[in-house]
């Protein structure tokens, strides 16, 4: 089996979003949204005061809360691990994004643009199927599908691999296959300490957070 | 999230009321639970003929009413049929069967078709519950995915249902006085579940919702409950009697309703505040070997 995942390692990020701007680049999406995001938390009060940047998006959970709601069969999670939405199935009725603890989901009621008219490069990204439905991010999933076609191997092969993951300056995002113990996010998830967003609620989000060496706490 | 024409909604670390449901998503919710609780009040009351045939339309036309109103809401409106793809595991996809059968049962009962105004009872029942399921089902949002909120929503929407049969009561005449107190009953137990919900929700909220939960408890406590539940005891109790006790019950009705809706409308949108992000654990940078 195959279990896509993804690992952010946040003592690397910077908070630089140039995941975010190559994922805004490679999915087309509109202005304000961001499959990609990374937040910038502070803790604390001066002096003592800590900051981490913070990669969010969908979690591809392994019991996704938005996949149980929906109405339609819009949201489907496929055998590898990945949610998808059919966006000629959705009638956007937004039930998925109050349901999703991640805040991952996206609905744009009307086309939008950067300035008051549609630049060149956006009037030929237009996709109209993806307007009033939900959206989120698909872990680039025509890049894995078409990538695993060419008998290249996603999180090893940029081709085949997230464009978020591809673009980090920092290698704080990887991306691999959790069911396959050699795999390089099976290796870090092994050798650090690690935990998932809001695990309580028991999604099983299938994007993990490092947050120190392993060795370094025993 | 969902971005409106004129604006983005801002995120961030810190919980945010979503902005995905509003007031149409909330007035499906307001006028789904009167509507059910309206029919049920009908069912047990003396109610015959045409004041049955009327009370059954009204009811259906409140929850006719929420579905519309939620409609308004949806972004692909013309493939809302697509609602009814999967009743196995959303409670959407329940809430639209129930209400595609609801229809023609109240119908059958308004006309007078024997037996049928329990089978619209059953349904307006579980319609109401189905909505109270599928707002506990919105995981993101800590203030609908408490278990009490089903108790909750349940008991609000039949006690909105019986405020309004009351309210409507001197036009009808069929309300009696164990119905009216079973009104002050369900009034009894919803403010029960709020006080029990609330108590379970004290450390979850964000600051936001806390606030607006409260301003709404405080309209339930006076105006949703006090108020009728005095009321009904005067009446109940013989202080007062005569053409007065109809105008008193509707009174106590309509408060009893108001109120509750006033409820349903701030749980969705002034309570309806996400989690916000949250870590585990703080990165810890330093130098040792990675």
């Amino acid at each position: 089996m195959t279990r896509w995942a993804m690992v952010a390692d946040l003592r690397r990020c910077v908070g630089c979003q140039t995941c975010t701007a190559a994922c805004r680049h490679a999915n087309a999406t509109p202005p304000g949204v961001q499959w990609r995001r990374v937040l910038d938390m502070e803790f604390g009060e001066y002096p003592d005061v800590r900051r981490a940047f913070v990669p969010v998006g969908c979690q591809h959970c392994d019991d996704p809360p938005c996949r149980d709601v929906c109405p339609t069969h819009a949201t489907r999670k496929r055998a590898d691990g990945i949610v998808t939405i059919d966006y000629d199935l959705c009638i956007g009725c937004a039930y998925c994004a109050v349901a999703c603890p991640y805040q991952a989901r996206h609905r744009t009621l009307r086309a939008a643009f950067a300035y008051d008219k549609p630049m060149e490069n956006e009037t030929k990204r237009r996709d109209d199927a993806r307007l009033a439905v939900a959206t989120k991010c698909t872990f680039c999933v025509d890049r894995i599908d078409d990538g695993l076609a060419k008998g290249l191997r996603p999180g090893v092969d940029p081709e085949a691999t997230p464009a978020c993951v591809n673009a980090c300056i920092t290698q704080t995002l990887q991306f691999g296959d959790l069911d396959d113990p050699a795999s390089n996010v099976s290796q870090l998830v092994a050798r650090t300490e690690h935990f998932r967003m809001h695990e309580e609620l028991g999604t099983g989000p299938g994007f993990y957070y490092i947050w120190d060496a392993k060795e370094a706490r025993s | 999230m969902t971005y409106p024409p004129g604006g983005y909604a801002p995120y961030g670390p810190d919980p945010w009321q979503q902005t995905s449901w509003d007031a149409r998503a909330a007035g499906n919710f307001v006028c789904g639970g009167a509507g059910s609780g309206l029919i049920v009040f009908a069912a047990l009351s003396d109610a015959g003929g045409a004041a049955l045939a009327s009370l059954m339309l009204a009811g259906l036309a409140l929850v006719g009413l929420g579905l519309f109103c939620v409609s308004l809401e949806l972004g692909r409106p013309l493939r809302a049929l697509n609602v009814f793809r999967n009743p196995l595991t959303s409670w959407m996809g329940r809430e639209a069967w129930t209400s595609a059968l609801l229809f023609p049962a109240g119908l059958a009962a308004a006309m007078g078709v024997p037996g049928f105004v329990w089978v619209a009872a059953l349904l307006a029942l579980a319609f109401v519950t189905c909505q109270a399921r599928l707002l506990q089902a919105a995981k993101g949002i800590p203030a609908w995915r408490e278990p009490l909120l089903v108790p909750l929503v349940v008991t609000t929407g039949l006690a909105e249902g019986g405020g309004i049969f009351f309210a409507a009561n001197p036009w009808h005449g069929t309300g009696t006085l164990w119905l009216l107190t079973g009104l002050g009953a369900l009034v009894l137990l919803r403010i029960v579940v709020w006080l029990a919900y609330r108590r379970r929700l004290a450390d979850a909220l964000a600051h936001g919702a806390r606030g607006a939960l409260d301003r709404a408890g405080r309209v339930l406590q006076l105006a949703g409950t006090l108020l009728p539940l005095a009321v009904i005891a005067a009446i109940a109790l013989g202080v007062v009697s005569g053409r007065d006790t109809a105008w008193l019950a509707a009174l106590a009705g309509l408060a009893a309703a108001a109120a509750g809706a006033y409820v349903k409308y701030t749980l969705v949108t002034g309570a309806g505040f996400n989690q916000g992000f949250a870590l585990a654990h703080l990165p810890v940078r330093d130098a040792r070997a990675r």
